[in-house]
This record gives structure tokens, sequence and C-alpha cells, in this order.
């Protein structure tokens, strides 16, 4: 910010400025649009002009891609003020482009074309790209399997912790019981039960499914719980005195008093669940990205798990954003929360 | 005022005031495992639609008998009745307005003035007693606010409509217009008044302001310092609407200060 009201104070200080030569100005406009779209130029000749110095199919199609995106970041940026929404979006996102684009032309010369990089361990783009088209089907049912299990766990998880935590928070008796059994077994990492999970639930499945609960529940029981227990009583007081009776204490007066807190147990939870998810996937569960990642592994397939760990970052960063909107929804009340 | 009336006219007039008696009431806290005597054998027999003000040095134990007479906490002597029956339990018949607005701030301003209504399960059929309430305290443009976008006054406004929508037999009235400032004060005062007049309920009210009890209330009960014990009672026989500057008030003005322990050339 203080940069631009320097430069509006310089403009307005010496007016000779303030005609800026026509170019000067569309460049300022346009120039990061232009930037951008010859990095992905850039892009597009690293893979066309050398030859590569492995054996991959897609190095073509990804070349005419890049070109294709260098066409739509230029023209989409230079005529951004006339492609509404659309065209802003993608000039406030154009920086990204040119790094991005630059990005890719280093990597591409680093691996596919010069290979100063050791060539199974770093993959070139077109090979990564090459596992997308060509082993689509088997990387859709690893993501199916995984986003099955997780949410499975995590709503199971999500749901007992909350209500755990409510009663802990609410009834002294079930705090007495429950409390203690919390203590001991809740800061244990969830991956620790895993070999017993795996011998005594019916399938790697359900183990799975237990464990990924298991490490949801815990934060999202605490926080509840700290949620419920924080709430001032000043508010029971005013409901108490308008007639109100326990139930309505707890659910309209406890539960969304404590809906902030239960929102942070709800990241942390996502957050360690994913960890198990992954390793159980890995250790007892033959399907789903972890597994996919193992597999590909043991046939040194380099591509193939970076491709997954690609879609395994857009999934996780995807479940965040969900629940990031999910709580902006419930919680318009508050104000200065934090933007995903 | 004409949204008043209207007010009036859809409230059913349920039986006005309640009685209320406080009878040889203490009351102490544990503080770090002493004693702390807030109420000692307090004694005040309140008449059905009878507007009593209670004056008292700060932390002498005013908001601890409020709290007692809206049932949320009980008495270590003593007893408390509202019409002959012992006061046990919170009872939206005695409705209290705190010293802070408390307003829910996950609710609208709206949903916090219907709170009461929706408690006792009779939301439903009487919305329209929520917005009557609001325009009576002027604030129906911001039904849809949530409480962190007013100001303190505009809060305190909505706590009173919260308690006044469910036309209590008590109302109790903790410091509720400390925060506003001096017109909107003199303003609400008068509305107080006016609604006290109109449903005839009966009236607490905490203030640290001598000049409002004498302006408000038809008696004025003088607390001492901690444990707070009657000092005086006060009949104030005047008709409504009062006016600041009466010379009969201004006298009652000067023996309350005189008892609360201020010079007298106030
Ligand atoms: N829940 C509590 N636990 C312990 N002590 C309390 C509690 N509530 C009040 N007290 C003590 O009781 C005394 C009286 O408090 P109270 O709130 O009734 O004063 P007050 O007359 O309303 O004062 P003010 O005019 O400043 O509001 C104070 O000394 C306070 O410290
Ligand atoms: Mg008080």
């Amino acid at each position: 910010m203080s940069t631009y009201s320097l430069s509006d104070g310089l403009a307005s200080g010496a007016p000779r400025l303030s005609r800026t030569p026509l170019l000067a100005s569309w460049l300022r406009e346009s120039g990061v649009g232009v930037l951008a779209s010859i990095a992905w130029i850039a892009f597009g000749l690293s893979c066309l002009w050398w030859q590569d110095v492995g054996d991959w199919s897609r190095t073509h199609s990804l070349g005419i891609a890049a070109f294709v995106i260098a066409a739509v970041a230029l023209f989409g940026t230079v005529g951004a003020d006339y492609l509404g929404s659309a065209g802003r979006a993608l000039h406030k996102r154009a920086p990204w482009l040119v790094a991005l684009g630059a990005f890719l032309t280093l990597w591409e010369l680093a691996t596919a074309k010069f290979a100063w990089l050791p060539l199974p361990f770093f993959p070139p783009p077109q090979a990564i790209i090459e596992v997308y088209t060509d082993d689509l089907p088997k990387l859709l049912d690893s993501v199916l399997a995984s986003v099955k299990l997780q949410l499975g766990g995590y709503l199971i998880g999500a749901t007992v912790g909350f209500l755990t935590g409510v009663s802990i928070g609410w009834s002294r008796a079930v705090g007495y019981w429950v409390h203690p059994v919390l203590r001991f077994i809740g800061p244990l990492p969830a991956t620790a039960w895993l070999p017993i999970a795996f011998f005594t639930f019916p399938s790697s499945w359900s183990a799975s499914t237990f464990l990924i609960a298991l490490a949801t529940g815990f934060p999202v029981t605490v926080l509840t719980w700290s949620g419920v227990a924080s709430v001032s009583n000043a508010y029971y007081d005013v409901a108490r005195t308008l007639g109100a009776k326990p139930s309505f204490l707890v659910l309209k007066v406890a539960i969304p008093a404590a809906l902030p807190h239960v929102f942070v147990g709800l990241f942390m939870g996502l957050g360690s669940s994913f960890a198990v998810l992954v390793v159980a996937e890995m250790i007892g569960v033959k399907a789903g990205l972890g597994w996919y990642l193992q597999w590909a592994q043991g046939w040194a397939a380099y591509a193939n798990m970076y491709a997954a760990l690609i879609v395994m970052s857009l999934l996780c960063s995807g479940a965040i954003t969900l629940l990031f909107t999910i709580r902006d929804r419930l919680l318009v009340w508050q104000k200065g929360t934090v933007k995903w | 005022m004409v949204e008043a009336v209207a007010l009036a006219d859809i409230a059913p007039p349920v039986a006005a005031g309640a009685a209320l008696d406080i009878e040889q009431v203490s009351h102490a806290f544990d503080i770090d495992g002493a004693e702390l005597p807030v109420l000692s054998e307090v004694n005040i027999a309140v008449e059905p639609g009878e507007f009593v003000a209670l004056l008292g040095p700060s932390g002498c134990g005013k908001s601890t008998l409020l709290r007692l007479v809206a049932g949320l906490d009980k008495p270590r002597f003593g007893t408390l009745r509202e019409d002959e029956r012992r006061i046990r339990n919170p009872h939206p018949s005695r409705v209290v307005v705190f010293q802070d607005p408390t307003l829910f701030p996950w609710r609208t301003v709206w949903d916090n003035v219907a709170l009461g209504l929706e408690a006792q399960g009779i939301l439903k059929s009487q919305r329209h007693r929520v917005d009557d309430a609001l325009d009576l305290v002027g604030l129906t443009s911001f039904r849809n606010a949530y409480p962190h976008q007013l100001s303190g006054g505009m809060a305190q406004r909505v706590a009173l409509a919260r308690a006044l929508v469910n036309d209590p037999k008590i109302l109790i009235l903790d410091e509720p217009l400390g925060k506003l400032d001096s017109l909107t004060r003199i303003t609400m005062q008068a509305e107080i008044v006016a609604l006290w007049q109109r449903k005839g309920f009966t009236t607490l009210l905490v203030t640290h302001d001598a000049e409002e009890a004498l302006v408000l209330a038809n008696r004025v009960i003088v607390f001492s310092d901690r444990p707070a014990r009657v000092k005086a009672d006060i009949r104030v026989d005047r008709p409504y609407p009062r006016h600041r500057g009466d010379p009969y008030l201004a006298d009652l003005r000067r023996q309350i200060l005189g008892l609360l322990g201020l010079d007298a050339t106030w």
C-alpha cells in the first residue's frame, strides 16, 4: 500500500510526470500480462526447441498447450476490461503466471533437455502429464477410495468428538468419567494404534476409519469442551431469566457460543486425519492415494509419485477450503476472521 | 408514542404488577475461604405496580440483591416472595436488564429480542411482539444487524426491548441507562415511565444517579456500605411527568446525597 501512496505523491508533486507517454501507461497496465505470456512462450519453446534426452510422448502436446496458455494470458490481461470479473481475476493472478511459466521453463530445461538433475528421480513436466493421461483410471480409483475413507472417518470422528465435548463441558458426571480417559488416550498419536487396529478390526478399511475418526475426534472433543466451558455465565443468566429450559441452554446458548472453538478443533482434526489416512493407506488398505504412492515407489515410477502428490495436495487444500467456507457461513457474526 | 400505543393494544394486559416481599434477606460470598457479607437483613415490601429505585455506594450489593429477586441465586438467609409465592428459580414474569447488555453476539438484533418468546416456545404465534418491542426502542432499521455493529447505547436499548417483549410482572433494571449519553438517557427515562404507567408492572431500578431515581420512582431506597442494609426508605409523592428543577425533588436529592455521605452543599 505504501508504495502506491508514494508514487501517487510523486505524481502529484511533479506535474510534468503526470502526462506519461501512452506506451508507458499501457505497459504499466498490461506489462505483467505480457511478461506472463513471454514466460509461457519460453516454456513452450523449451519443450519444442531441443530434443528430449529421454522417451516421453507428451512433449509436443505440452509445448502447444504452453503456447495456448501464453495466448490466453496475453489477451486475457490486455483485454481484462472487456472480460468482466474473469478478466480481473486473471489480471490479479498474472504475476503468479509469470512465476509459474519461468519455473516450468527451468524445470523443463533442467530435466528433459539437459538432465542437470538426476533423471529418474526428477521427472520432467511431460512425464507427469503422461501419468494424468495414461494412468487416469487407476489414479481416479485411488482418489475415490481416499475421499471415501477420509470422509467417513472424519465425519464419524467430528460428530463423536463434538457430542463428547458438549457432554463433558455440560455435565460434571460425564466429565468425571470421560476426562481421565481423554487425558490418557487422547495425546497418543493415532498412528500408534495402527498395528493393533489392523489385527482387531474385521477389515483394514474399518480399522482405518476408526483411526481417522480417532485422530479427528481428539482435538474436536477438547476444543468443543473448552468452548462450552468458557461460555460466559452472563449468557446463561440472561437466558434463564427469560424462561429458558436446560435443553435451550445447551442448544441455543452453549453450542453457538462454543462454535468458534469447535471450528478450531475441526481444522486441527482435519490436519491430523490426513496424516493418518496416508499412513493407513500405505500400510494396510490396498487402495487410495497413499497406496498409489507406495505402489509407484515399488516400481520406481517417480513421475507417478509426483502426479499423486499434486492430486493429494489439491484434495487436502480443497477440504480445508470447504471447511473455511462452512465456517464463514456459520460464523458470519464474528468480525475479523482469517481469509484462507 | 404511536408505536407504544400499538404495543399496548396487541399485548394482552396481563394482571399488571406483582407484589414483592424481601424478608430478612442476608447474603454473603466466599472469597478465598473468607466470608464476604454482602447483604445484611434487608427488608423491603414492594406493592404491586410500585416503582422502586435502589441507591447505594458502588459494590454495596445492589446487583446481588437483584440476582436474588430474579431467582438466579438463593439467599443464605431470609426469603423472597413474588405474590406470596416463594422465589426459588428464575421465571419470565421477572425479567432483568443487566448492567451489561450481554446480547448474544451470534444472534441478530431481532433474534436477540425474540429470545424470551423463543425460550418459552411461543415465538411462532407472537412474532409481532418482537417487531413492536424493536419499534418501541427505535431500532427497527437495525433488526438484522449483529451486536458488534451496534453502539453501546443501542445495545442497551436492545437489551431493554428483549426484556419488555416478555410482558413481565416485575421489571428489574440494573443501571440500564448508565452507558447512554445524557440526551438518549432522558428520552429513555421518559419511555420507561410511560411504559410503566401504561402496563403497570412493578419496577426495581438500581441507579447511581439520585436525580434519576427521583425523577422516575415512587420510592427510593438508600443502602449503606457493604454489607448493604436499608438506610432510608423515601416516598416520592409527586405526579408525573416530573421536572428536574422541582424544589421538592431538589430537597430530597440533598437529603439522599447526605445519606450517601456526600456533602450536602451539592
Ligand atoms: N459471584 C460473586 N462471587 C464473589 N463475590 C461477589 C460475587 N458477586 C459479587 N460479589 C461481591 O459482592 C459485592 C457486591 O457486589 P454487587 O455487584 O452486588 O455490587 P453493586 O452494588 O451492584 O455495585 P455497582 O454499583 O458497582 O454495580 C462486591 O464486593 C463483589 O466483590
Ligand atoms: Mg451492580
